[in-house]
């Protein structure tokens, strides 16, 4: 049996599984036995997939007799589908072990369970798939089953709008991707990924493809300003869904593009590549402020996700403006920058929402501001957000600082480019990403010190206990992936690199050998990198200042009040809060972006009601974006109600006068 | 295929054409239902020729149906429905017959130059043919919005199917199937049609459609 037989095979056992789970009922195993399930047989995926990167046994395909009768289904495993594999069964199979623990205390077990294995198995098909019928199909099953898992918590009016919207969303992409791929058929009207390789296409298609593309893949994956249902269903869904359709979901969405953009189309033309990087620059930079300003958890983790979908795709683009000059190299150095920071981003982001679930399942909250002190009420959970915190705030030693580290590298490249627009413009979309960098480690300051440290501002907090093992260890796994990703980042770039030249035709020099762990993604003489150093100096430098503050100094350890600031009244409201923590940069930046505006009502004198402040944060594009699409559409939608009360004879007459105009389009045409 | 069969065929898919245009002009119910007997009667000599021509005999059940029940079963079916309901024997047109008849004209005029400008590499027989049932489609079709009264858009709707029928003759290699559905269609739309006039009838005391369109208006 080949790599893909059983790749498809593993696939459909997840598909059943589903049925399988409602068919078992109520008892109380099936929880446990289905993510135990899922759990194994991601791993087997992951497997498979690594197996495919590491030994080269790759570019196998099967066709199944399923779907259109004499087309059948395609499935094909190659170098780009093995490292997404290789994505989807780390995150499934990990988020599946906390599945264990955390599905416990759902009220309705059967509403997630019925879908959740479904849902790997529908990814890993996007995954495999090999013509765009069986694509498509996958595509929409994954974003229904999505939309279902996003429901699990119906009652709630919020649920019930984010799941609407999402819907709404989800149906746009899959039609602009239709269209894509209507426009890549084959001769002979094919929808054979082989064969659609094969086509010579003018500049202008490409463009109008691409334009698709960004559209379709982009609003599943989150790319401003299509991002407008992450924020509503990612904090909806369970949290485990949550890290599952953040970490992994997103992911399967850059494949599609990376699919169709680098594989089936083929070079493009410069032009069409700015595009690409600054739409995705500027979805990093107003992800990160939106996660900045957000009081609730899981919501600002959400903008946290489409920040860093706008890096990779900045990279993504980065990678096509190179790849449009003939610049192999370079832009391999981009294509792997992006491809290790969907790695990196499928580990921390899955950890940080299993982390919140953590919490939301300890306290019961999501907002910022009645939690604090949880370091002390559950210290493994704490622990091992923070490293998810660091990592993807990209300090070193860890994961996020490596990918970024190329991906800086890469835009340090782009002097060498020809075109005179892209040598302006690329500098100025790193500066964009440098902001969003740093923007990001300061909203991971206030999601950590506002959350886990200080003291508890409610009583949920007061009294919140550790969760279960499972879920600590599946956390714990992703914070060990973060740190040796991060330490041997030259690993994942040889991992990496058969992608890069199955793609590109082109790859990163072989890290394996270097000295003390380096990367050196160029030559020696411009930039080199070691995790591993920065670790050892790290280690040496926290404990040697340890040793000597204990040994030089005192012995003693001496526990006494905290200073108080002179404030004798030590209530916990009054640490900082997790908006006025923000409120430097809500002044600063988001003014002008995000309409930031703070009210202040004061009583009158001799009232003694408090005074109050208000600040209101909105997303600019639902204001400038969607909220005209609603009123246009709400406009023409009463305007064509009258249509609906016509007589017999005008509904005729509309019917003819259709015809008409047709039949003189096609004399007028033909 | 000789000259003279190709006239023939053109002087009778020409003459289904002229009785269509007749029919518009009719404004007396019963005076309509005389023109479309007529206009299945040359459908049947049309359809027959063709038959005759491309030694096809399956044509002539074809010929046959629509002689026996468009020209015969129907129009007499219909002026017993308008006698015992009691119908308004006056046709109601929405506009004058004259802007119908210029629209018709002009019709006629789009579906020949399209169809000969489509259909360029067919042999000449079918492109005649084509244009003609094209034309009497599109006229049946106009005759259904511009009559108010449910037995004329009848009338408009099954000179449709006469033109739909010459263009399925014309084109050649319909098979029998698809000809005896298309007849038995029109028979039970006909019998839908009658069951739904004795319907209206007995509620509103009209077969005028606006009355139905008033009585929707009330409940809107």
């Amino acid at each position: 049996m080949t790599a893909v037989e059983l790749a498809t095979l593993i696939s459909a056992a997840l598909l059943a599984l589903g049925p399988c789970a409602v068919l078992a009922g109520h008892r109380p195993w099936v929880s446990g036995a289905v993510y135990s399930i899922s759990s194994a047989l991601c791993v087997g995926i992951a497997a498979l997939g690594a197996a495919g990167l590491f030994t080269r046994t790759l570019d196998s395909s099967v066709a199944l007799p399923l779907g259109l009768p004499w087309i059948g289904s395609h499935f094909q495993l190659d170098a780009l589908s093995a490292f997404f594999l290789v994505i989807l069964g780390i995150g499934g199979s990990v988020v599946s072990l906390y599945g264990i623990g955390y599905g416990r205390h759902e009220h309705d077990p059967l509403r997630v369970l019925a879908f959740y294995p479904p849902f790997l198995g529908a990814m890993a098909l996007v995954l495999l798939a090999a013509d765009a019928f069986t694509f498509l199909m996958s595509w929409e099953v994954m974003s229904l089953l999505s939309w279902a898992l996003v429901l699990t918590h119906h009652q709630k009016e919020d649920t019930r709008t984010a799941g609407y919207v999402y819907l709404v969303m989800a149906g746009f992409g899959a039609m602009a991707l239709l269209l894509a791929f209507g426009l890549l058929a084959g001769s002979g009207g094919l929808y054979g990924f082989e064969v659609m390789r094969g086509v010579q296409r003018t500049p202008l298609m490409a463009a109008v493809i691409l334009g698709l593309m960004l559209l379709g893949a982009g609003s599943k994956a989150g790319l401003a300003p299509l991002h407008v249902w992450l924020p509503l269903a990612h904090p909806a869904a369970p949290s485990h869904v949550s890290a599952l359709m953040s970490g992994v979901m997103t992911k399967v969405a850059l494949y599609g593009f990376i699919r169709v953009i680098f594989d089936l189309l083929g070079p493009s033309a410069w032009w069409a590549s700015p595009a690409v990087i600054i739409l995705g620059s500027l979805t990093a930079v107003l992800g990160i402020l939106l996660a900045m300003m957000e009081r609730d958890l899981k919501r600002a983790l959400a903008y946290s996700t489409i920040e860093n979908i706008g890096v990779i795709f900045a990279a993504l683009g980065l990678a096509m403006a190179f790849r449009a000059n003939g610049m192999t190299a370079a832009a391999a150095l981009a294509f792997t920058a992006a491809l290790f920071h969907i790695f990196n981003h499928m580990v921390f982001k899955s950890l940080l929402f299993m982390g919140a679930g953590s919490v939301l399942t300890a306290t019961g909250t999501r907002d910022l501001d009645g939690l604090g002190g949880l370091i002390h009420r559950m210290p493994v959970t704490s622990f091992v957000v923070l490293v998810g915190a660091l990592a993807i705030s990209a300090l070193p030693p860890l994961n996020g600082f490596a990918s970024e580290w190329l991906l800086f590298q890469a835009v340090l490249m782009s002097p060498a480019i020809p075109q005179d627009a892209l040598q302006l413009m690329i500098p100025a979309a790193g500066g964009l990403l440098a902001l969003a960098a740093a923007l990001a480690a300061a909203a991971f300051v206030r999601i950590y010190g506002v959350g886990f440290l200080g003291r508890a501002r409610s009583e949920a907090a007061r009294t919140a206990v550790e969760v279960d093992r499972f879920s600590l260890t599946a956390m714990a796994v992703l914070a060990g992936l973060c740190v040796l990703a991060g330490v041997l980042p030259g690993m994942v770039i040889d991992a990496i690199s058969p992608v890069a030249r199955a793609v590109l035709g082109g790859q990163l020099p072989v890290q394996g050998n270097e000295a003390w762990f380096k990367i050196v993604p160029i030559a020696e003489a411009r930039s080199s990198y070691s995790g591993m150093l920065v670790l050892l100096f790290v280690a040496f430098s926290a404990s040697g200042a340890a040793w000597a503050v204990h040994r030089l100094a005192s012995h003693r350890v001496r526990r006494s009040a905290a200073w108080d600031c002179g404030f004798p009244d030590a209530n916990p409201i009054t640490q900082y809060s997790a908006s006025g923590f923000a409120q430097p940069l809500r002044r600063v930046l988001g003014a002008d972006i995000l309409g930031a505006h703070e009210s202040v009502w004061m009583p009158a004198p001799g009232d003694k009601s408090p005074a109050r402040l208000t600040v209101t944060v909105d997303d600019p594009i639902w204001r400038t974006v969607y909220s005209p699409i609603g009123t246009t559409v709400f406009y023409v939608a009463t305007r064509m109600n009258g249509l609906q009360f016509l007589t017999i004879r005008r509904y005729l007459s509309l019917v003819f006068l259709v015809l008409i105009v047709l039949l003189v389009g096609l004399m007028l045409w033909a | 295929m000789g000259h003279l069969a190709f006239d023939i065929a053109h002087l009778l898919a020409g003459g289904l054409l002229l009785v269509s245009f007749m029919m518009i002009y009719q404004d007396r119910m019963f005076a309509l239902l005389h023109v479309f007997a007529l206009h299945a009667l040359v459908l049947s000599l049309s359809v027959a020729w063709q038959a005759y021509n491309q030694g096809a005999p399956h044509l002539y059940v074809t010929a046959a149906i629509a002689l026996v029940f468009k020209a015969g079963v129907i129009p007499v079916a219909l002026r017993r429905i308008v006698q015992q309901l009691g119908i308004h024997r006056e046709v109601e047109t929405v506009v004058g017959i004259g802007v119908t008849m210029l629209a018709g004209i002009g019709l006629s005029a789009l579906s020949i130059v399209l169809m000969l400008r489509v259909t360029e590499n067919a042999d000449s027989f079918a492109r005649e043919d084509l244009a003609f049932a094209l034309s009497v489609v599109l006229l049946g079709l106009l005759m259904m919005v511009t009559r108010r009264n449910a037995v004329s858009q009848v009338v408009g709707f099954m000179s449709l199917e006469n033109g739909l029928i010459l263009a399925a003759a014309g084109a050649r290699g319909m098979p029998l199937v698809v000809e005896i559905s298309v007849a038995f269609s029109v028979l039970i739309a006909f019998i839908v049609i009658g069951v739904f006039l004795f319907r209206i009838r007995e509620r509103f005391d009209s077969v005028d459609v606006t009355a139905l369109d008033d009585y929707r208006e009330d409940h809107r």
